[in-house]
Protein backbone atom coordinates (compact mmCIF):
# COMPACT_ATOMS: atom_id res chain seq x y z
CA UNK A 1 0.00 0.00 0.00
CA UNK A 2 1.31 3.44 -0.89
CA UNK A 3 0.02 6.95 -0.35
CA UNK A 4 -0.34 9.04 -3.49
CA UNK A 5 -1.25 12.62 -4.23
CA UNK A 6 -3.51 12.74 -7.22
CA UNK A 7 -4.11 16.03 -9.01
CA UNK A 8 -7.25 16.25 -11.07
CA UNK A 9 -7.36 19.22 -13.44
CA UNK A 10 -10.81 20.09 -14.75
CA UNK A 11 -10.93 22.33 -17.79
CA UNK A 12 -13.30 23.15 -20.62
CA UNK A 13 -13.02 20.96 -23.69
CA UNK A 14 -11.63 22.57 -26.84
CA UNK A 15 -14.39 24.57 -28.50
CA UNK A 16 -16.17 25.43 -25.25
CA UNK A 17 -15.59 29.10 -24.57
CA UNK A 18 -13.57 30.00 -21.50
CA UNK A 19 -14.42 33.64 -20.69
CA UNK A 20 -12.31 33.58 -17.52
CA UNK A 21 -9.14 32.53 -19.33
CA UNK A 22 -9.87 35.00 -22.14
CA UNK A 23 -10.37 37.85 -19.70
CA UNK A 24 -7.12 37.10 -17.84
CA UNK A 25 -5.30 37.00 -21.17
CA UNK A 26 -6.83 40.04 -22.84
CA UNK A 27 -7.43 42.35 -19.90
CA UNK A 28 -4.43 41.55 -17.71
CA UNK A 29 -1.55 39.78 -19.41
CA UNK A 30 -1.69 41.41 -22.84
CA UNK A 31 -2.27 44.85 -21.33
CA UNK A 32 1.16 44.56 -19.77
CA UNK A 33 4.30 43.88 -21.73
CA UNK A 34 3.89 40.11 -21.96
CA UNK A 35 3.10 39.90 -25.64
CA UNK A 36 4.54 36.40 -26.05
CA UNK A 37 1.57 34.80 -24.29
CA UNK A 38 -0.94 33.49 -26.82
CA UNK A 39 -3.47 31.57 -24.74
CA UNK A 40 -4.66 31.06 -21.17
CA UNK A 41 -7.14 28.45 -20.03
CA UNK A 42 -8.74 28.72 -16.61
CA UNK A 43 -9.07 25.36 -14.86
CA UNK A 44 -9.98 23.97 -11.48
CA UNK A 45 -7.72 21.50 -9.68
CA UNK A 46 -8.74 19.03 -7.00
CA UNK A 47 -5.92 17.43 -5.03
CA UNK A 48 -6.78 13.99 -3.70
CA UNK A 49 -4.67 11.96 -1.30
CA UNK A 50 -5.34 8.25 -1.66
CA UNK A 51 -4.00 4.99 -0.25
CA UNK A 52 -3.76 2.33 -2.95
CA UNK A 53 -1.47 -0.54 -3.85
CA UNK A 54 0.20 1.29 -6.73
CA UNK A 55 0.09 4.42 -8.88
CA UNK A 56 -1.88 2.79 -11.67
CA UNK A 57 -4.63 1.63 -9.30
CA UNK A 58 -4.73 5.09 -7.70
CA UNK A 59 -5.21 6.72 -11.10
CA UNK A 60 -7.94 4.23 -12.08
CA UNK A 61 -9.79 4.71 -8.80
CA UNK A 62 -9.78 8.51 -9.09
CA UNK A 63 -10.97 8.32 -12.70
CA UNK A 64 -13.85 6.09 -11.56
CA UNK A 65 -14.79 8.52 -8.78
CA UNK A 66 -14.72 11.48 -11.15
CA UNK A 67 -16.95 9.67 -13.66
CA UNK A 68 -19.37 8.22 -11.12
CA UNK A 69 -19.94 11.41 -9.10
CA UNK A 70 -19.76 13.78 -12.09
CA UNK A 71 -16.81 15.62 -10.58
CA UNK A 72 -16.57 17.05 -14.10
CA UNK A 73 -19.38 17.49 -16.60
CA UNK A 74 -18.33 15.39 -19.60
CA UNK A 75 -20.47 17.47 -21.95
CA UNK A 76 -18.26 20.52 -21.58
CA UNK A 77 -15.23 19.54 -19.50
CA UNK A 78 -12.35 17.13 -19.55
CA UNK A 79 -9.99 16.05 -16.81
CA UNK A 80 -6.30 15.31 -16.62
CA UNK A 81 -5.11 13.06 -13.79
CA UNK A 82 -1.55 13.25 -12.49
CA UNK A 83 -0.33 10.88 -9.76
CA UNK A 84 2.61 11.65 -7.45
CA UNK A 85 4.21 9.84 -4.51
CA UNK A 86 2.95 11.55 -1.36
CA UNK B 1 -53.73 18.64 -4.06
CA UNK B 2 -50.26 19.16 -2.71
CA UNK B 3 -47.21 20.93 -4.07
CA UNK B 4 -43.75 20.17 -2.70
CA UNK B 5 -40.99 22.76 -2.48
CA UNK B 6 -37.67 20.98 -1.99
CA UNK B 7 -35.19 22.67 0.32
CA UNK B 8 -31.46 22.00 0.02
CA UNK B 9 -28.73 23.40 2.26
CA UNK B 10 -28.22 26.80 0.66
CA UNK B 11 -31.60 27.16 -1.05
CA UNK B 12 -32.71 30.77 -0.64
CA UNK B 13 -35.72 31.19 -2.91
CA UNK B 14 -37.74 28.46 -1.20
CA UNK B 15 -39.72 30.90 0.93
CA UNK B 16 -40.50 33.20 -2.00
CA UNK B 17 -41.77 30.19 -3.91
CA UNK B 18 -43.80 28.97 -0.92
CA UNK B 19 -45.26 32.46 -0.46
CA UNK B 20 -46.36 32.66 -4.10
CA UNK B 21 -47.84 29.16 -4.11
CA UNK B 22 -49.75 29.64 -0.85
CA UNK B 23 -50.57 33.37 -0.58
CA UNK B 24 -51.03 34.19 -4.26
CA UNK B 25 -52.32 30.94 -5.72
CA UNK B 26 -53.79 29.35 -2.55
CA UNK B 27 -52.18 25.98 -3.10
CA UNK B 28 -51.59 23.42 -0.40
CA UNK B 29 -47.80 23.61 -0.30
CA UNK B 30 -45.24 21.89 1.86
CA UNK B 31 -41.47 22.15 2.24
CA UNK B 32 -39.45 18.94 1.89
CA UNK B 33 -35.91 18.79 3.24
CA UNK B 34 -33.57 17.28 0.65
CA UNK B 35 -32.63 14.17 2.61
CA UNK B 36 -36.25 13.18 3.22
CA UNK B 37 -38.46 11.37 0.78
CA UNK B 38 -41.36 12.84 -1.16
CA UNK B 39 -44.87 11.40 -0.69
CA UNK B 40 -46.34 9.29 -3.47
CA UNK B 41 -49.52 11.39 -3.73
CA UNK B 42 -47.80 14.71 -4.43
CA UNK B 43 -49.13 16.68 -7.42
CA UNK B 44 -46.09 18.73 -8.40
CA UNK B 45 -42.56 19.31 -7.18
CA UNK B 46 -40.64 22.57 -7.38
CA UNK B 47 -36.88 22.90 -6.93
CA UNK B 48 -36.32 26.55 -5.98
CA UNK B 49 -33.35 28.80 -6.56
CA UNK B 50 -30.43 29.48 -4.29
CA UNK B 51 -26.88 28.31 -3.77
CA UNK B 52 -27.21 24.66 -2.78
CA UNK B 53 -24.01 23.57 -1.07
CA UNK B 54 -22.59 27.02 -1.76
CA UNK B 55 -22.23 26.14 -5.48
CA UNK B 56 -19.20 24.04 -4.43
CA UNK B 57 -17.54 22.18 -7.30
CA UNK B 58 -20.20 23.35 -9.77
CA UNK B 59 -23.66 24.85 -9.30
CA UNK B 60 -26.17 22.10 -8.60
CA UNK B 61 -23.88 19.09 -8.85
CA UNK B 62 -23.76 18.15 -5.16
CA UNK B 63 -27.51 18.63 -4.65
CA UNK B 64 -28.06 16.40 -7.69
CA UNK B 65 -26.78 13.54 -5.52
CA UNK B 66 -29.26 14.26 -2.68
CA UNK B 67 -31.62 11.44 -1.69
CA UNK B 68 -34.66 13.52 -2.70
CA UNK B 69 -33.54 13.45 -6.33
CA UNK B 70 -34.29 9.71 -6.51
CA UNK B 71 -37.88 10.53 -5.58
CA UNK B 72 -37.99 13.41 -8.06
CA UNK B 73 -36.80 10.97 -10.72
CA UNK B 74 -39.46 8.42 -9.73
CA UNK B 75 -42.28 11.00 -9.69
CA UNK B 76 -41.10 12.51 -12.97
CA UNK B 77 -41.25 9.08 -14.61
CA UNK B 78 -44.91 8.90 -13.54
CA UNK B 79 -45.59 12.21 -15.31
CA UNK B 80 -45.78 14.43 -12.21
CA UNK B 81 -44.94 18.07 -13.12
CA UNK B 82 -41.48 19.10 -11.93
CA UNK B 83 -40.20 22.68 -12.12
CA UNK B 84 -36.63 23.75 -11.44
CA UNK B 85 -35.95 27.47 -11.15
CA UNK B 86 -32.41 28.87 -11.34
CA UNK B 87 -30.38 26.63 -9.01
CA UNK B 88 -33.26 24.15 -9.28
CA UNK B 89 -32.68 24.10 -13.05
CA UNK B 90 -28.95 23.62 -12.49
CA UNK B 91 -29.71 20.68 -10.19
CA UNK B 92 -32.04 19.09 -12.77
CA UNK B 93 -29.41 19.24 -15.53
CA UNK B 94 -26.68 17.93 -13.22
CA UNK B 95 -28.99 15.06 -12.23
CA UNK B 96 -29.41 14.26 -15.93
CA UNK B 97 -33.16 14.92 -15.77
CA UNK B 98 -32.85 17.73 -18.30
CA UNK B 99 -30.40 18.07 -21.20
CA UNK B 100 -27.57 20.58 -21.39
CA UNK B 101 -25.46 22.33 -18.82
CA UNK B 102 -25.28 25.79 -17.24
CA UNK B 103 -21.94 27.55 -17.49
CA UNK B 104 -20.56 30.77 -16.11
CA UNK B 105 -22.12 33.80 -17.81
CA UNK B 106 -20.02 35.19 -20.65
CA UNK B 107 -19.80 38.48 -18.75
CA UNK B 108 -18.36 36.56 -15.74
CA UNK B 109 -20.76 38.66 -13.66
CA UNK B 110 -23.50 37.62 -11.32
CA UNK B 111 -26.36 39.01 -13.41
CA UNK B 112 -29.39 40.42 -11.58
CA UNK B 113 -31.65 42.15 -14.06
CA UNK B 114 -34.96 42.11 -15.93
CA UNK B 115 -35.10 40.07 -19.11
CA UNK B 116 -37.76 39.28 -21.67
CA UNK B 117 -38.69 35.72 -22.57
CA UNK B 118 -40.60 34.29 -25.47
CA UNK B 119 -42.70 31.15 -24.97
CA UNK B 120 -41.59 28.50 -27.45
CA UNK B 121 -43.55 25.50 -26.13
CA UNK B 122 -47.01 26.02 -24.63
CA UNK B 123 -47.73 22.36 -24.01
CA UNK B 124 -45.90 21.87 -20.71
CA UNK B 125 -47.63 21.83 -17.30
CA UNK B 126 -46.10 25.26 -16.66
CA UNK B 127 -46.85 26.96 -19.99
CA UNK B 128 -50.22 25.61 -21.16
CA UNK B 129 -52.01 28.92 -20.47
CA UNK B 130 -49.68 30.92 -22.74
CA UNK B 131 -49.99 31.77 -26.40
CA UNK B 132 -47.01 30.60 -28.45
CA UNK B 133 -44.61 33.51 -28.82
CA UNK B 134 -46.06 35.33 -25.82
CA UNK B 135 -43.55 37.59 -24.05
CA UNK B 136 -42.74 37.43 -20.35
CA UNK B 137 -40.89 40.21 -18.51
CA UNK B 138 -39.04 38.38 -15.74
CA UNK B 139 -35.88 38.80 -13.66
CA UNK B 140 -32.77 36.66 -13.69
CA UNK B 141 -30.29 36.39 -10.81
CA UNK B 142 -27.42 34.05 -11.50
CA UNK B 143 -23.70 33.69 -12.10
CA UNK B 144 -23.88 30.37 -13.95
CA UNK B 145 -26.85 30.85 -16.23
CA UNK B 146 -25.34 30.36 -19.66
CA UNK B 147 -27.22 27.39 -21.05
CA UNK B 148 -25.02 25.29 -23.31
CA UNK B 149 -25.75 22.36 -25.58
CA UNK B 150 -23.75 21.12 -28.54
CA UNK B 151 -25.15 21.56 -32.05
CA UNK B 152 -26.44 17.99 -32.35
CA UNK B 153 -28.30 18.23 -29.03
CA UNK B 154 -29.69 21.64 -29.97
CA UNK B 155 -31.14 20.20 -33.16
CA UNK B 156 -32.65 17.37 -31.12
CA UNK B 157 -34.20 19.87 -28.69
CA UNK B 158 -35.72 21.81 -31.56
CA UNK B 159 -37.03 18.64 -33.19
CA UNK B 160 -38.67 17.39 -29.99
CA UNK B 161 -40.01 20.83 -29.04
CA UNK B 162 -37.99 20.85 -25.80
CA UNK B 163 -37.09 24.54 -25.87
CA UNK B 164 -39.64 26.17 -23.56
CA UNK B 165 -38.36 29.74 -23.14
CA UNK B 166 -35.87 31.87 -25.07
CA UNK B 167 -34.54 35.32 -24.21
CA UNK B 168 -35.47 37.98 -26.74
CA UNK B 169 -31.88 39.25 -26.55
CA UNK B 170 -28.51 37.63 -26.04
CA UNK B 171 -28.41 38.00 -22.26
CA UNK B 172 -25.58 35.79 -21.11
CA UNK B 173 -24.24 33.85 -24.09
CA UNK B 174 -26.70 30.94 -23.86
CA UNK B 175 -26.92 28.60 -26.85
CA UNK B 176 -29.78 29.79 -29.11
CA UNK B 177 -30.68 32.29 -26.32
CA UNK B 178 -32.27 29.43 -24.39
CA UNK B 179 -33.67 30.34 -20.96
CA UNK B 180 -35.65 27.18 -20.23
CA UNK B 181 -36.04 23.63 -21.51
CA UNK B 182 -38.09 20.52 -20.80
CA UNK B 183 -37.66 16.76 -21.11
CA UNK B 184 -39.07 14.79 -24.03
CA UNK B 185 -42.30 14.13 -22.09
CA UNK B 186 -42.68 17.89 -21.32
CA UNK B 187 -43.39 17.30 -17.60
CA UNK B 188 -39.96 18.39 -16.30
CA UNK B 189 -39.25 22.07 -16.94
CA UNK B 190 -36.16 24.03 -15.95
CA UNK B 191 -35.72 27.78 -16.28
CA UNK B 192 -33.09 30.27 -15.14
CA UNK B 193 -35.41 33.30 -14.63
CA UNK B 194 -37.44 33.61 -11.43
CA UNK B 195 -41.23 33.50 -11.92
CA UNK B 196 -41.77 33.67 -8.15
CA UNK B 197 -40.26 37.17 -8.21
CA UNK B 198 -42.52 38.41 -10.97
CA UNK B 199 -46.12 37.43 -10.25
CA UNK B 200 -47.07 40.26 -7.88
CA UNK B 201 -47.61 43.80 -9.16
CA UNK B 202 -45.94 45.22 -6.03
CA UNK B 203 -42.58 43.81 -7.10
CA UNK B 204 -43.05 43.67 -10.85
CA UNK B 205 -43.02 47.18 -12.32
CA UNK B 206 -43.54 45.94 -15.88
CA UNK B 207 -46.35 43.36 -16.10
CA UNK B 208 -47.00 40.60 -13.59
CA UNK B 209 -49.66 38.79 -15.62
CA UNK B 210 -47.41 36.76 -17.96
CA UNK B 211 -45.34 35.24 -15.12
CA UNK B 212 -48.57 34.43 -13.28
CA UNK B 213 -49.51 32.20 -16.19
CA UNK B 214 -46.65 29.85 -15.27
CA UNK B 215 -48.44 29.09 -12.00
CA UNK B 216 -51.91 29.27 -13.56
CA UNK B 217 -50.74 26.66 -16.06
CA UNK B 218 -49.80 24.42 -13.15
CA UNK B 219 -53.22 25.03 -11.54
CA UNK B 220 -54.87 24.09 -14.82
CA UNK B 221 -52.71 20.95 -15.09
CA UNK B 222 -53.54 19.66 -11.65
CA UNK B 223 -57.18 20.67 -11.90
CA UNK B 224 -57.43 23.47 -9.35
CA UNK B 225 -59.74 26.43 -9.92
CA UNK B 226 -58.99 29.71 -8.18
Amino acid sequence: MGTYDVHVTIENKPGISDPEGDTILNDLILKGTHSTITKIKAAKMLKFTIKEKDKKTAQKKIQEICDELRIYNPMVSKITIDVFDA
Amino acid sequence: MKIGVVVFPGSNCDRDMYHVLTDVFHLDTQYFWHDKGLPKNIDAVILPGGFSYGDRLRAGVIAAHSPVINDVRRLAAKGIPILGVCNGFQILVEAGLLPGVLLKNTSLNFMCEWTNLVVENNQTPFTNQFELGQKIPIPIANGEGRYYVDEATLEKLKKHNQIVFRYTDSVNGSSYNIAGVCNEDFNIVGMMPHPERAVESEINPIDNKPSSLIFKSLLHTIGVEN
